[in-house]
């Protein structure tokens, strides 16, 4: 049994950790949020400098022919140090939906680019505040243009091409389109966390090319594969956050004692620990599926997604708890994980809806473990 | 990342299967159990554990990891967790020798002479002898060192007065591991002395605790001027409470799962059981609550699995198994309360299989809470032992253990 990852790719992980470390990632999240910049490109640079936008696209696309489980563990850093850069959009989502598919000029074209960091992308899926099922979907297509509007596009004004779900008229489809287009409009939101930039993507009559036709399933592989990324994204988050609540905790000093000594603060930090761990385990389990391309994905991802969102929020919301007035001041970096914990908790659909997917799933299974 | 086994290891699995098969029934399924095992209190099934340990002992099955001069085959963590995965697959009585394999044993292996351990560690690896764990007090529960069972020393032989509670299969034991206070002007954790004793022996009385389950798992147990003498103090004479360590963490690594209702069974009944004129499983709420309850016995299974690894890879797994008894108790007590929320009126009548089985795990969740260290002492367990937070302010830590004030309670 070796039920964890492995010497060469928790040394990764480390080199991840040391970048995000030497680069600052937490104070660049703050500039991101509080500035007019969309994304941090210095630090989007040095991540693609690294070898990352490259992890799991094969060597003959021009990439490193790694696996999802280097992904893994690169997500768990990159929300540790709630980085400022469009790497879920561009990586877990695009390069993943394009490297599913079986349209071998798009992957000749796109996933060199992508590797090397050139062109970002992003997937644009929701249409109006709840997350779509197959007959929600209106932006249409007609043979090679579409037409409509996606709302909160993570990244929509940075990305370069999106991943768009159209429907036909018959099926839903995937379309991959130029979003640097006249006949693309985009309009960057006002957001909860603005540290991430999200924009509404309108298409009147764009050039689209198709993916892949009747891609309902397809859509849902790729909403698991990511669902497991940022499951490990929402992992690292929690963890920095309970950390940086204990830590807090071992300095303040309240009755003549460092407050970490009361019971009520051990059991909320005992409790973050408990949530953290269960994420964590189905993280892995989840990771499995995933690099294995196991068909109990659908599961394991649900698993993973709703036990991290879990976590991350409960770790979040006791964080700034544990630091008192304080760790609701601007000041503080508290609110920067709650609010890319509510962010992330929002991407590829919310809590119920992967709970709901989780037991749908073992209702087909019928197989619980 | 994978599940497979190391060659040693899918090795020495054939062998375990081999031999079980062999000499056991396989379940048919998961609940099916071997008639009143694992049912404390329950003496029903005693005589034919027995036969079966002594059958796992004369084959070398017996208590894996000890050393196989007491009865053990020298088996590696990793071997240990290998037979406990394949035997759970077996119908088998058991439930009466895991407090003297898991706890008594271990401490004689450390505080034991030589002559002590050849005597006693083989027949209880053999079940020819049980042993029970007196500890718990009326006053003395998760501040275990709080303890006033008194202990007095006379040329070479100890004078035992004083009560203890919760002593799991005392009824039948041989034999008992037991704490008392020897010093009480020392302060709490300094005046503590550890022995192993006779429970035949004159003077101990035992008397059964009848519990919320109508069940009676747990014994108090009465010392009225017991004598033991002085070779069987395990440690220094005031060293108990370091000893007492000893047995504890063994307690926690032996506790770790509760059992009765647990996913498969809420899944189940919210597919039979109509909410509303439909399905309850169909109904948002229903399904949110079981989604919870997946995640969380999907989340103990890998903890487990990652705890496994490590031993594989030859690590120890530390603490962090306390998440298990934390988190599994409180979902057998909230499953088994939505379960009877989802079997409405009907849920309160005993006389139907599934009621009894929700109602049966709803009574047994709350002690599952408590024993074997409560939810609070094993948060306290990962703050201060996992994550490094320090201690609570201890009032009574260096004060003689007579001028600790106690309250109407204890």
């Amino acid at each position: 049994m070796n039920f964890s990852f492995s010497n060469e790719q928790i040394l990764m992980q480390e080199e991840v950790k040391k970048l995000l470390d030497k680069e600052n990632s937490v104070k660049r999240n703050r500039t991101i949020l509080e500035g007019e910049e969309k994304f941090d490109e210095e630090l989007w640079k040095s991540l693609v400098a690294m070898g990352l936008t490259a992890t799991t696209i094969p060597e003959e696309y021009g990439g490193i022919g790694m696996g999802f489980l280097e992904l893994c563990v690169i997500a768990e850093e990159l929300g540790r140090g709630i980085a400022p850069v469009p790497f879920s959009s561009s990586v877990y989502l695009a390069t993943t939906a394009i490297l599913n598919s079986s349209n071998e000029d798009l992957k000749k074209e796109y996933l060199p680019k992508l590797a090397g960091g050139e062109i970002i992308g992003t997937f644009a899926h929701s249409e109006k505040t709840s997350f779509p099922d197959e007959s929600g979907i209106t932006v249409s297509a007609n043979g090679n243009k579409i037409s409509g509007q996606k709302i909160a596009v993570p990244d929509g004004d940075i990305a370069d091409f999106a991943i768009v779900s159209a429907t036909s008229g018959k099926n839903v489809g995937l379309y991959l389109v130029n979003l640097k287009n006249d006949k693309v409009t985009i309009e960057t939101l006002d957001t909860f966390d603005p540290s991430r930039s999200h924009a509404n993507v309108t298409f009147e009559n764009a050039e689209a090319v198709l993916l892949q036709d009747d891609a309902w399933t397809s859509i849902e592989k790729l909403l698991d594969q990511s669902a497991v990324l940022f499951a490990f994204e929402q992992v690292g988050g929690a963890e920095a956050a309970m950390n940086m609540a204990k830590e807090y905790a071992m300095g303040r000093y309240a009755f003549g004692r460092a407050i970490a000594s009361f019971q009520a603060i051990k059991h909320k930090v005992a409790d973050m620990y408990v949530s953290l761990q269960l994420a964590r385990s189905n993280c892995y389990y989840g990771a499995w599926a995933l690099s294995n391309d196991s068909s109990e994905l659908p599961t394991a991802a649900a698993t993973a997604r709703v036990s991290a969102t879990k976590a991350f929020y409960e770790c979040s919301k006791e964080n700034i708890q544990t630091h008192g007035g304080m760790g609701a001041t601007w000041e503080f970096d508290c609110h920067l994980y709650y609010r890319r914990a509510r962010l992330l908790s929002s991407n590829i659909g919310s809590q119920g809806i992967w709970k709901d997917k989780l037991i749908t799933s073992l209702e087909k299974s019928n197989s619980p473990a | 990342m994978d599940f497979n086994d190391t060659k040693d290891e899918a090795q020495f699995r054939e062998e375990v299967n081999t031999w079980l098969s062999e000499n056991a029934e396989k379940k048919q399924h998961a609940r099916d159990i071997y008639k009143a095992s694992g049912v404390p209190g329950d003496g029903s099934a005693l005589e034919d554990a027995k036969k079966w340990q002594e059958k796992l002992y004369e084959a070398g099955w017996a208590c894996l990891h000890w050393p196989k001069d007491y009865g053990g085959r020298d088996a590696s963590p990793m071997e240990r967790v290998i037979w406990s995965q394949e035997m759970s697959k077996y119908k088998v009585p058991g439930g009466y020798f895991e407090i003297g394999q898991g706890m008594a044993g271990p401490v004689l292996m450390t505080y034991a002479t030589e002559e002590q351990k050849q005597r006693y560690l083989p027949p209880m690896a053999k079940g020819e002898e049980v042993w029970c764990q007196l500890f718990s007090e009326p006053g003395a529960g998760s501040d275990l060192a709080g303890i006033k069972t008194k202990a007095e020393l006379d040329g070479d032989t100890w004078t035992i007065n004083g009560q203890k509670v919760w002593t799991s299969g005392a009824q039948f034991s041989d034999y008992g591991i037991l704490v008392t206070r020897s010093d009480f002007s020392a302060p709490k954790h300094k005046g503590l002395t550890y022995f192993f004793l006779d429970m035949k022996s004159p003077g101990v009385e035992i008397r059964p605790i009848k519990q919320i389950t109508g069940g009676s798992g747990f014994n108090e147990v009465y010392f009225t001027d017991v004598k033991i003498p002085d070779s069987q103090r395990l440690g220094e004479v005031g060293d108990g409470w370091k000893v007492s360590l000893t047995t504890l963490m063994n307690e926690r690594l032996a506790v770790g799962d509760a059992s009765g209702v647990d996913f498969q069974e809420i899944f189940d009944l919210a597919k039979e059981q109509d909410f509303n004129g439909d399905q309850a499983i169909k109904n948002g709420s229903v399904r949110e609550k079981l989604a919870d309850w997946y995640c969380e016995q999907s989340g103990l299974k890998y903890t487990k699995m990652r705890n496994i690894s490590a031993l594989s890879q030859g690590s120890t797994p530390g603490p962090e198994a306390s998440i298990t008894k934390i988190v599994s108790a409180n979902k057998l007590q909230d499953i088994a309360n939505f379960g009877m929320d989802l079997m409405d009126s009907g849920s309160i009548v005993r006389d139907d299989d599934t009621s009894a089985l929700f109602q049966g795990s709803l009574l047994g969740a709350p002690l599952i809470r408590i024993a074997g260290g409560t939810d609070e002492v094993l948060k306290n367990i990962i703050a201060e032992q996992v994550l490094g937070m320090p201690q609570d302010v201890r009032v009574d830590k260096n004060v003689p253990f007579n001028e600790i004030p106690t309250g109407s309670k204890n």
